[in-house]
């Protein structure tokens, strides 16, 4: 995965609670066996396009404003349900850097971590001055873990000191587990 | 007993800086989540570190036609087609065990563990399916995960794991009689809400849980991640050792009274710590279904559909063609779907068939019912509620998920009203468009016979 340090970008808000993974990627598109291309075809693909496949121009991924923005602003408990990695991929390839939310799904935020999306969790106030000012200029900071808001407003997130090293030097944890293969063997022979 | 389980499972004990390394004993897989990770490795030239805790199964995108099954006719849809060729070969280069399209044992990942006797109490299991949780039925912790991670057990038998914290769900008295499993969980999502579990194991405890059976706890277990839970677990007992015992894989002879020894250990002591508990009275308890597009928005089927609510709210009643306040019996039905890994074992199969028995599905209605397993599909043969479903005007089909994801061209068309046995009724789940309202097999029978929402009872007996 690539490596984030700091990401600065106007948000795109998706105000919804409860987003769960069958609309960050519809089912039907996971018959894919590759990581690639998912952005552009998969990503909120009922959301974004009507059933013959035209943008809804009343969607905002669809309007200019959202062009380039690297930071996804969503209601609670963003990422419920299936465990398809297909989500995180799908985000990462349109472009997005990072989630901000009340709320993360458990395995939605595993699956980002690994990825180089970063969850960020926030209090309800901050989130609720985010959901009303779309379009935000804001800065998640992965090697302090906080973020800053327009006039200098700075809060810290809660993130793993692991998961931050994997962020910022773009490593999987893979790496780390095979270091590990002498304890694993030690556990397998302990265990026979 | 997380906690028991837990220790026993701790290759390296996490500190500040890094998560535990969590050996996993049980790594089940299949078509849809693992072609990414077998390329992972691949290119990184590693091998599948314990073929033999590694097991291949294909049922998520796989067809339930039977003639696409048996290579009568090619499977209509390609892309799952491909894809079920590429985890063949993938299972053959790394030498897991796979069950194939003709296996006798195949079928959903969920419902061949525990039948097999691969699921057994105080073990860790894994799959890349958030369903994973119904293994924790048998006082297992089980879990999902996402690709990234079934490259890192099928290289490593390990996951890099914070433990996760422990909430009882107390579950006191005796469900009424006509009300069931499903409508059990769909009552504690209900309470708890689609989030209200995030970071937690859920231990369900009381006595209407131990008068379940273990097909009744699987669907209890199967739905904890619908609250955001991602383990359910309930403890071992005589029910789920008489369940295990004989079981084709299950341990034999003198390593079975060695396990049963084990087992009995499991549950957690008196004074187990919970970070919180939950009360649930079983006994007031009704048929329920759901109304809006997640599993957490869910009534009785006597009820009205609630008022109010914010614009979340609104969209999900817009999406489903539903007004605030409307009763949700007598609602019109145009699919009813019995299977999948929540409600598509052999008692979902008898309690559909009770209803159906003598009986026809309403005219304008599509019933489909699939079996959990080949090995389901033949005990519910042998019993005859095949020829009960299709003498009833429904369709028989072979094992999968079918309708559950709508992947392998078992869909539910634009705006239709699907009452269906499976887990999520997120917008689009069976299909674009799809209304979905998730309710016991009990409750989706009867809509079938009525072409309405109904209450099973009513049929009963």
């Amino acid at each position: 995965m690539q490596a984030v340090r700091q990401i600065q970008s106007r948000t795109v808000v998706l105000p919804s609670t409860n987003i769960d993974t069958d609309q960050i990627v519809p089912a039907r598109f996971l018959t894919t066996t590759t990581r690639a291309g998912l952005g552009s075809t998969a990503l909120f693909a009922d959301w974004r396009f009507d059933a013959a496949g035209k943008a809804r121009p009343e969607f905002i991924l669809n309007q200019p404003a959202s062009a380039g923005c690297r930071i996804l602003v969503a209601g609670n408990n963003f990422g419920c349900g299936s465990s398809r990695e297909h989500a995180p991929w799908a985000l990462v390839d349109y472009g997005f850097q990072a989630v901000v939310s009340t709320g993360i799904a458990d395995i939605f935020r595993s699956n980002s971590l690994k990825n180089g999306l970063v969850p960020v969790v926030v209090d309800a106030s901050t989130h609720a001055w985010l959901l009303a000012n779309p379009g935000a200029e804001m800065t998640v900071d992965v090697e302090r873990s906080e973020i800053s808001l327009p006039g200098g407003r700075t809060l810290a997130f809660a993130l793993e000191a692991f998961a931050r090293y994997c962020l910022l030097h773009g490593v999987d944890e893979l790496g780390y587990l095979l270091q590990q293969a002498g304890a694993i063997a030690d556990f397998e022979r302990k265990g026979a | 007993m997380l906690e028991k389980i837990w220790h026993d499972h701790v290759v390296v004990p996490e500190t500040a800086e890094t998560p535990a390394i969590l050996y996993i004993d049980l790594h089940l897989t299949h078509e849809v989540t693992t072609p990414q990770a077998f390329s992972a490795l691949r290119t990184a030239g590693l091998k599948v570190r314990r073929p033999d805790r590694t097991i291949g199964t294909l049922d998520h995108s796989s067809p339930t036609d039977p003639d696409q099954v048996f290579g009568r006719v090619p499977i209509t849809v390609e892309s799952a087609g491909r894809q079920i060729a590429e985890f063949e070969r993938n299972c053959r280069e790394f030498a897991v065990e796979l069950l194939d399209m003709r296996h006798a044992d195949r079928g959903i990942v969920h419902v061949i563990g525990p039948e097999l006797g691969l699921t057994q109490p105080g073990g860790t299991i894994v799959c890349g399916d958030s369903h994973t949780s119904t293994h924790g039925a048998f006082g297992a912790l089980a879990f999902g995960i996402g690709t990234t991670e079934v490259g890192h057990v099928l290289a490593t038998q390990c996951l890099l794991q914070r433990k996760p914290r422990p909430v009882a769900v107390n579950v006191r008295g005796r469900l009424p009689d006509g009300v069931g499993a499903k409508d059990l969980i769909l009552a504690i999502i209900g309470k708890v809400g689609v989030g209200g579990g995030t970071g937690c194991v859920f231990e369900y405890r009381g006595d209407a849980i131990r008068a379940l059976s273990m097909e009744e706890r699987m669907t209890v277990c199967n739905m904890s991640i619908e609250a955001g839970a991602r383990a359910g677990m309930i403890a071992p007992d005589d029910t789920t050792f008489a369940y295990l015992a004989d079981r084709p894989r299950s341990p034999k002879g003198a390593a079975w009274d060695r396990a049963l020894d084990r087992w009995r250990k499991l549950p957690s002591d008196a004074d187990a710590r919970f970070d919180s508990e939950i009360e649930i009275d079983a006994t007031t308890l009704e048929p329920m279904i759901t109304y809006g597009t997640n599993p957490g928005m869910v009534l009785a089927v006597s009820g009205r559909i609630p008022t109010g609510g914010d614009a979340v709210f609104r969209k999900a009643l817009e999406y489903m063609g539903f007004a605030p306040g409307d009763a949700i019996k007598g609602k019109p039905v145009d699919v009813v779907f019995i299977g999948s890994c929540t409600n598509g074992r052999l008692s979902d199969l008898r309690s559909a068939a009770d209803i159906l028995r003598g009986r026809h599905v309403a005219s304008g209605v599509r019933m489909l019912v699939v079996p959990g397993s080949q090995d389901v599909k033949r005990l519910a043969e042998a019993e005859g509620l095949d020829r009960i479903f299709t003498s009833a005007g429904a369709e028989w089909r072979e094992s999968g998920c079918s309708m559950c994801i709508g992947m392998n061209g078992d869909t539910v068309a634009r705006g239709k009203y699907s009452v269906s046995t499976s887990n999520r009724n997120f917008e689009g789940r069976q299909g674009a468009g799809a209304r979905t309202l998730l309710a016991s097999p009990a409750t989706a029978a009867a809509a079938a016979v009525h072409g309405r929402i109904a209450d099973p009872r009513e049929l009963m007996g």
